[in-house]
């Protein structure tokens, strides 16, 4: 179970937590204009690496607040965490 | 039994206290400080199970959770029972009793054994090969083969027993107090750091604890008198915690483990009462580590699995602690110097050590050389060839070993015995470390896996860590502790250490015999029934991979998790199949390193408490009217209020035709009600819902539809304007949680620039429905003040009143179709208001209802439900409900699904109403729908999703989803059952007052 530093909470244990799956995928400001596939690609594709990747997740028994977290799926490490709209600090 | 196989000295038995015990119904003796084996050991009973397969007579072969027969079923209370218990870990209580497992009808004369002799057609995989054909056949195999293999017997009864759960928060976990953990846990202690020490035996101690020899000694004392002296220096120790009785059963990442601590299975039954079982620990640790030492390992040579065959260091502790002799005439047989620190104790407490069968060649280490001087004889360069005694041994042969080792020459000796200690050289126990992500390497000098790397805070220390010698556990592990724990601890500086050291070392992993391998039966898991002969059919078979060979022989899969046997598995495969065996890799290892039990995983979480229960604040009055509830997510809703006599149907239509009739009363508390401020709120409105929200007044009300961003419905609801930035938004039952942290979501992720505050305010609200033609009059007599007027208090409109001074929301909205209220008050005032409501209402007969009529009336009305109606694929177009799918608003949450290829498809499922041509016959829901019954495979079009008798309509009527049901209407279609075909015509969803009259009746 991880340790997860709540960027609004600080340090709080993995149960408090929900992950919402790969973050930074914009929703489109205007959906009319795109493709089906276009559409498609923003509805349903979703990356799953082996390795480091970005990460939407909810302090859902806490806060409530929403952020996003570079963790290691090879390893669990979580190398940050940051606010909704703020850049990555880490690739 | 008169034979006393009981020594006189031993420090750690009590021989003042006797014990009785039952093992197999017949009663027995034994002291405080025994295991439930040392105990049977010491009544000279060996034998105490049969095997899985072959069901061979089976004895005690260790001294701990290794164990792979003495698996035991304890107790006989239906609900306390417990099945696949350890008997070496089961500590002695008076009044104990235990029964061997997998034997039918006794351990010593066992029907299942006639398998024995089928043995050679018996083969690994037998079962998979055998019982795959005729596939249907399979239910009858399967009730013989249980029958015959069962593991013990479940309880029958709910467990009586309480279970708890904690959490430790420390800087050092230490897992295993021998004398690495000990020295670890002094050091970290006095370090000033929160330290835990958790060891699952009794006293701390290990295998140091009995290690009293010549060729071990520090500062001058017998290395247990000098760890002795260690233990009891931790008493004084502050900031140290130590949890004996306590097995770590799970290493998690981020140093989170869990341990489970017995507080009452070594009690009588009179000691256990009301008191905790077991205790699970959750840890988080700042830094572990981990010292659990090592597993002896067997020797795999024909016929190996004898009751009396004995693994040589639990011969040793069952002298040296339990003051047990294992057996009077004791032979011994090794590849490594252990077995002699074993022939040496037994010779010093006056047992007769037969010989030491030793595979090498010959060596000088001090252990040696110090069993020479006490004239042990030694057989050098040789091995046991077979062992005699089907119930118990009382032979071995030996042979001398080829040069090479893979044969015996020579001529047989027959040595009598009764008992055969066999020591494989050691295997650290590594299954810690790899449970929580560590990898291993491997060895070659002695063949072990040893902890390498990790990403987690962590080290291994002591013979887990591979250090086998005496001298080189201590140096080592204060070496890595200190590096570890970034301490320069002076407690231990300068020790004298006299070590003995082993020189010689020889692995064979498959022992030869003078017979043919498919002769012989060298055992690999004994609690499985594989033997090295398994292994090599399997890699004949063609299987390479590790983890397929364990599968097919099952070796390693029982409840040991293979602790004995996976080593010489791995072995066997590599030479086989000509690879090293570090380039095989092992098998995972996985939690819990010992079985738990459930009562200790759920803890606390039982009965009511294993997940929370919701009742409105109306909820007393249900009760007092005889209401059955039903359960909608953990709310207990009102389901129907049966009178005298009623069921459920006949409660159902009475409670139905009484609110369309005159007035029916429900208790709406649990719909989730979410208050939505801000200067932006009419805007987020417009984006989660599918209709436009800009132009509804102030004081009105909008019913809304909830998309996900795939365009299929999810939740649905009645949205009030109480003001210009202030909304009163409500949800289903179940989706109130879901439909919050969605719009939380959106509001956080997607539009932060919107001004809009989201609270949950279901909890703050008790809300009473009514309706029904007499609704109005009975509103009107307890608010008397408020116009209810058509023209002033339309329906879709809502005003604030006051009941007795007390602040309500009366809103005029309806799910029946009937002319009906719903009022809002603060929780606390929501049962008067009930109550109220019933008073003023009792010259109309107002009729509570519960959620099945609810649901009977919204069907007579097409009104659908979300979660019943639909199911996550059904978009609004698929309900027929277009008209609220707003096509100005420029977007909103799932508007572009509903234009892609798949959802504009004209023949999706849509929903449509269902009438029987038998008015009387009510489908039931989820049945199937087709339209031709001769035609095989029939396609199924669709299914029921709500279904009733309507009192009202008098006849039967039902809502379905069916694959282009909207241009269906009017078509005969069946529904067929088990017994009969249902004949049923598609047609409209609104049953009744398709003209919506009665809204404003």
């Amino acid at each position: 179970m991880f340790l997860i530093n709540c960027p609004y909470c600080g340090e709080r244990d993995q149960s408090e937590f929900s992950a919402g799956g790969e973050a930074h995928i914009v929703r489109p400001k205007q959906p009319t204009e795109l493709s089906d596939g276009q559409w498609a690609e923003f509805l349903f594709m979703r990356k799953n690496i082996k390795g480091v990747q970005l990460e939407r997740w909810n302090h859902a028994h806490g806060c409530r607040k929403w952020f996003n977290m570079v963790r290691d799926t090879s390893n669990d490490k979580i190398h940050a965490v940051y606010k909704m709209g703020e850049k990555p600090p880490i690739k | 039994m008169s034979k006393n196989l009981r020594i006189a000295n031993s420090k750690f038995i009590d021989q003042t206290s006797r014990i009785s015990f039952k093992f197999d119904g017949k009663t027995l003796y034994g002291f405080k400080g025994d295991t439930l084996a040392s105990a049977l050991l010491a009544n000279d009973i060996h034998l105490v199970g049969r095997s899985f397969k072959y069901h061979r007579p089976r004895g005690i072969m260790s001294c701990g959770s290794e164990e792979p027969n003495a698996i035991v079923q304890l107790g006989n209370d239906p609900s306390m029972t417990e099945p696949n218990t350890r008997a070496t870990e089961i500590e002695l209580y008076e009044g104990l009793e235990a029964s061997s497992q997998n034997c039918w009808p006794s351990v010593n004369f066992d029907i299942g054994a006639v398998n024995n002799f089928f043995s050679p057609l018996i083969p690994a995989a037998f079962y998979y090969k055998t019982f795959m054909w005729p596939a249907n056949f399979w239910k009858l195999y399967e009730y013989f083969i249980r029958k015959s293999a069962g593991l013990g017997k479940s309880p029958t009864q709910p467990d009586k027993d309480i279970y708890d759960h904690r959490y430790i928060h420390c800087d050092v976990l230490i897992v295993g107090g021998g004398i690495s953990g000990v020295m670890a846990a002094k050091t970290a202690a006095k370090n000033n750091l929160n330290t835990v020490l958790i060891d699952d035996k009794n006293i701390l101690g290990g295998t140091t604890l009995f290690q009293q020899n010549e060729s071990f000694k520090i500062n001058n004392s017998y290395s247990n008198d000098w760890l002795k002296k260690e233990i009891e220096s931790l008493n004084s120790l502050k900031n140290l915690t130590i949890k004996t009785r306590t097995s770590l059963a799970a290493y998690h990442g981020y140093n989170y483990l869990l341990a489970r601590e017995n507080l009452t299975d070594h009690l009588n039954i009179n000691e256990k009462k009301d008191k905790i079982r077991q205790r699970l620990w959750k840890i988080r640790a700042e830094k572990v580590i981990i010292a659990t030492g090592a597993i002896e390992r067997p020797l795999i040579f024909n016929n190996n699995d004898r009751p009396g065959i004995i693994l040589s260091s639990s011969i040793k502790k069952y002298i040296d602690y339990y003051g047990v002799k294992c057996g009077q005439k004791i032979s011994l047989f090794t590849n490594n110097d252990s077995a002699y620190e074993t022939a040496i104790s037994l010779n010093n407490s006056g047992v007769i050590v037969n010989s030491v069968v030793d595979i090498r060649d010959k060596t000088n280490s001090l252990m040696v050389k110090q069993a020479e001087k006490l004239g042990i004889k030694i057989h050098w360069k040789s091995t046991v060839v077979n062992t005699n005694g089907y119930k118990k041994i009382n032979s071995i042969e030996i042979m001398k070993l080829s040069d090479d080792g893979v044969a015996v020459i020579g001529k047989k000796i027959k040595e009598e015995c009764d008992c055969l200690g066999i020591s494989g050289g050691w295997t650290p126990r590594v299954h810690l470390f790899t449970q929580s992500g560590g990898k291993l390497k491997f060895r070659d000098e002695d063949n072990v896996f040893i902890p390498d790397k990790s990403e987690l805070n962590q080290i291994s220390i002591g013979s887990c860590n591979g250090d086998f010698e005496l001298d080189e556990v201590i140096k080592n592990s204060l070496n890595s502790t200190n590096k570890f724990l970034n301490v320069d601890n002076n407690d231990y500086k300068n020790l004298e250490i006299i070590s003995s050291k082993e020189i010689d070392k020889k692995n064979i992993w498959l022992l030869p015999s003078d017979k043919p391998m498919g002769k012989t039966k060298p055992f690999l898991d004994f609690q499985n029934d594989s033997t090295a002969n398994d292994i090599k059919l399997a890699l004949r078979e063609g299987f390479k991979s590790i983890e397929h060979v364990k599968r097919y022989t099952t070796t390693g899969m029982a409840t040991d998790q293979g602790k004995l046997s996976n080593m010489h598995a791995l072995g066997i495969i590599a030479e086989t199949a000509g690879v090293k065996m570090g380039e095989l890799g092992t098998t995972t290892f996985r939690p819990p390193y010992t079985p738990l039990t459930f009562g200790a995983i759920v803890g606390r979480n039982v009965g009511e408490f294993f997940d929370i229960t919701r009742k409105t604040p109306i909820h007393d009055c249900h009760v007092e009217k005889k209401a059955e509830f039903e359960n909608v997510g953990q709310w207990k809703r009102a389901w129907y209020y049966p009178k005298k006599n009623e069921d459920m149907h006949d409660a159902v239509q009475r409670e139905s035709k009484a609110a369309r009739d005159s007035a029916g009363i429900l208790d709406a508390s649990t719909l989730g009600k979410i208050d939505i401020q801000g200067s932006d709120a009419s805007e987020f409105l417009n984006r989660v819902y599918t209709n436009a929200w800009s132009k509804l007044e102030i004081g009105k009300c909008r019913y809304g539809l909830m998309l996900n961003e795939d365009g299929m419905v999810y939740d649905d609801g009645v949205t009030t304007r109480l003001g210009e930035n202030h909304y009163l938004m409500t949800t289903t039952t179940g989706g109130a949680a879901n439909v919050l942290s969605k719009l939380e979501d959106y509001l956080q992720t997607e539009w932060p620039e919107l001004d809009v505050y989201l609270t949950s305010v279901t909890d703050q609200y008790a809300t009473v429905s009514i309706c029904g033609p007499n609704s109005k009059k009975i509103l009107s007599k307890i608010i008397p003040d408020l116009n209810l007027s058509d023209d002033e208090f339309p329906h879709m409109s809502y005003k604030n009143g006051l009941i007795d001074n007390i602040k309500c929301r009366v809103m005029r909205i309806s799910f029946t179709g009937e002319h009906s209220y719903e009022i809002n008050i603060q929780s606390s005032y929501g049962k008067s208001v009930w109550e109220k409501c019933f008073e003023a209402g009792k010259e109309f007969n107002i009729t509570p209802y519960g959620t099945e009529t609810m649901h009977l009336l919204r069907a007579e009305k097409g009104f659908i439900i979300a979660g019943q109606d639909t199911d996550g694929t059904m978009t609004p177009v698929d309900l027929q409900m277009n008209w609220i799918v707003s096509k100005k608003k420029f977007d909103f949450i799932g508007k572009r699904s509903l234009y892609r290829s798949d959802t504009i498809r004209e023949d999706r499922k849509q929903l449509v109403g269902l009438l029987t041509d038998d008015p009387k016959e009510v489908l039931e829901e989820g049945a199937q729908i087709v339209a031709e019954t001769n035609k095989k495979p029939i396609e199924m079009l669709g299914h029921v999703t709500s279904s009733y008798y309507s009192p009202n309509l008098k006849k039967s009527i039902a809502l379905a989803v069916v694959k282009n049901g909207k241009k269906l209407k009017g078509q005969k279609m069946f529904v067929p059952m088990k017994n009969k075909t249902i004949n049923v015509t598609i047609t409209d969803t609104v049953f009744l007052d398709k003209e919506n009259k009665r809204l404003n009746a």
